[in-house]
This record gives C-alpha cells, sequence and structure tokens, in this order.
C-alpha cells in the first residue's frame, strides 16, 4: 500500500482531530489533538491497520511556544510496512497525556522515560516511575530550563 | 672450611648466593609484582582494557595479570569508563569491600574527569568519590598509555613507605 493512503484514511475518519498531515521526506506524518490520542491509536492498531509495533516514542521541549511540549510516537505496520508518525502537543500547566500502555506493552518503559526527562505525566499508566535518573533525583534534566550547570550527586563529594 | 668464613657481624655467611636489602624495600617489591586487579568497567575504555590484559600487550608480564573479578581478593581496582550519580554508590561500596593494602586507578577520560560527559547525569571524577591514585589519561588511552601508568603505579608502591599494619597490631 501507498504511505499517503493511511494519512487519508486518518484525516477522513477522524477531521476534527486531525490538525495537519504531511510527509516530510516520504514518512507520512500526522499532528493530532492530544485528546483523540487512544482514539486514533486504537483505530491504528487495530486490523487492517495493523500498526503492531511501537517503534518509539518521545517529546521535544519548545521552550517559549505555546504548547510547550510535543510527544512524538513513531509506529510500523508490518501488514503495510510502512511508518508512520504521530505528534501532539500538551502545555506545560497540563503536562499530561493518555497512556498508550493498554495498547502496546512497550510504551510503558518509554513513557517513564518521558515522564523521567520531561515531567510529562501519563494518565493510565500502571507504573509511572523514573526510570533512568535515580530516586530522589529533583526536577526533569531534558526540559530546556533545566540549569546545565546543576548537580546533584547521591553521595558527599569529597575533598 | 665454611665454618671458617664469616659474614660481616660475625656470624657464618650463608653458603649459596646471597643479598642483604631492607624489609621496606622487599616488601614493596612484592607488592607491585603482585597486584590482582578489580575490572569495574562501564563504557567503551573498556575495550582498550581488554586489549592491554589480554595476550598482544600482556599486562600478566609487570605481575598484574590476576584479575580478579571480586572486590574481597584484590588490592588494586581499575575503574575503567563512564561513571554516574546513580552508580557512583556501588563503586564506593565495591572499593570498601576491597581489603587493605588497596590501590585505585582511574583509567579513560571519563573516570579521571567526566571526559566529555560535563552534564547532568555524570560523575565528575571519580576522586569526588573514592581517592585514586593514578590517573591514566586518553579517550580511550592507548594500551602502551595503561602499561605506562602500570609501571608508574609500581614505582609509586615501590617508592612509598609501607603499611605494616600486621607488625604494628593496628588493623
Amino acid at each position: 500500500m501507498e504511505d499517503g493512503t493511511i494519512l487519508t484514511e486518518l484525516k477522513d475518519r477522524f477531521p476534527g482531530l486531525v490538525l495537519e498531515a504531511s510527509a516530510p521526506l516520504g514518512d507520512p506524518t500526522a499532528v493530532i489533538e492530544k485528546n483523540g490520542l487512544v482514539e486514533i491509536a486504537r483505530f491504528l492498531r487495530a486490523e487492517p491497520q495493523g500498526f503492531g509495533l511501537l517503534l518509539d516514542l518521545t517529546c521535544v521541549d519548545f521552550r517559549g511556544e505555546r504548547p510547550r511540549f510535543e510527544l512524538v510516537y513513531h509506529f510500523y505496520s508490518l501488514a503495510r510496512r510502512s511508518r508512520l508518525r504521530i505528534k501532539a502537543r500538551t502545555g506545560e500547566e497540563e503536562a499530561w497525556v493518555d497512556s498508550l500502555t493498554p495498547l502496546w506493552k512497550n510504551a510503558a518503559w518509554l513513557e517513564r522515560e518521558v515522564f523521567d526527562m520531561f515531567g510529562i505525566r501519563f494518565q493510565g499508566h500502571p507504573d509511572l516511575r523514573r526510570i533512568l535518573m535515580y530516586d530522589g533525583f529533583d526536577g526533569h534534566p531534558l526540559r530546556k530550563d533545566y540549569p546545565l550547570r546543576r548537580r546533584q550527586p547521591r553521595l558527599p563529594v569529597r575533598e | 672450611m665454611t665454618a671458617s668464613r664469616k659474614g660481616r657481624a660475625g656470624l657464618p655467611a650463608p653458603a649459596g648466593p646471597w643479598l642483604t636489602t631492607r624489609f621496606d624495600r622487599m616488601l614493596g617489591w612484592a607488592r607491585k609484582f603482585s597486584l590482582f586487579h578489580y575490572p569495574f568497567i562501564t563504557a567503551c575504555c573498556g575495550m582498550e582494557y581488554m586489549s592491554t590484559a589480554c595476550a598482544h600487550f600482556d599486562l600478566d608480564r609487570f605481575g598484574a595479570g590476576l584479575t580478579r573479578f571480586s572486590p574481597r581478593q584484590s588490592d588494586l581496582i581499575i575503574v575503567v569508563g563512564t561513571v554516574t550519580h546513580k552508580l557512583a554508590p556501588v563503586l564506593k561500596m565495591v572499593y570498601e569491600q576491597m581489603t587493605e593494602l588497596k590501590w585505585v586507578v582511574a583509567f579513560g577520560a571519563c573516570a579521571v574527569s567526566g571526559g566529555i560527559y560535563d552534564n547532568y547525569a555524570v560523575v565528575q571524577g571519580i576522586d569526588t568519590v573514592i581517592p585514586v591514585d593514578l590517573y591514566i589519561p586518553g579517550c580511550p588511552p592507548r594500551p602502551e598509555t595503561v602499561l605506562d601508568g602500570l609501571i608508574k603505579l609500581q614505582e609509586k608502591i615501590q617508592g612509598g613507605k609501607q603499611d605494616w599494619r600486621w607488625k604494628t597490631g593496628r588493623s
């Protein structure tokens, strides 16, 4: 199947939720409303779309813009042999988004990483804890307003 | 005939070849050539450590061939690679498990100073966690540099005053 078809399908099916659809460098990309994330994800996961693989889930901090954060999801469909990128914006005050863990199990750790690094809360996540930084670490280091030189050693520094 | 030979102090000299030394020097000599090292390896410098330890460069030529994977059996810990703040308590625990006498080598730029990782996650030099005897720079250091470092450590062990805790009764 062609890469363009999934985008037209999405636009036809979720007219209010898909804000933008394009295929930069041949990779179909849809920008969606974050409220429609689970609905659209469930549609993509089901047959015949069959986007069974959540390849990556990450976040971008556009400090100074509103809404501030952009979540980026990369999906792959084995049936279609095609990729799909979904982007959704969320603001600083309401820094949360629905969890995709019920649909893709590997989302659990990816969401924990995004929570750890950016402080985005995932509603419905079974175990939203830090995954890379240690307990007691304060703040979210990949946010652009985390001070570059801030250090939080776990042990007292010698000398 | 042997009975008539006298040593300097008036005692009979031994029959075979013999030498005199200070006990301190002998202890240092024994210690520097019997280093049992514990490799605390976390990152890419490990490849260079392996290269140094294996037959091509052969750490064993310098009496440091016995790699021990228990800190309780080692007297030299070689910290190879990046140490994060998350890992720092583990490094300290491993160090504290080693029995006295012990020496620490910081291997490579990351262990020495944090290297290129001047960020929120990485310890800026393991000497902020445990005392370090020898720093080996390089990203990664070549095996020749490591061997040179090992020789310098041996000089340090030999040159310093030996610790005789078992003799003085301190524990």
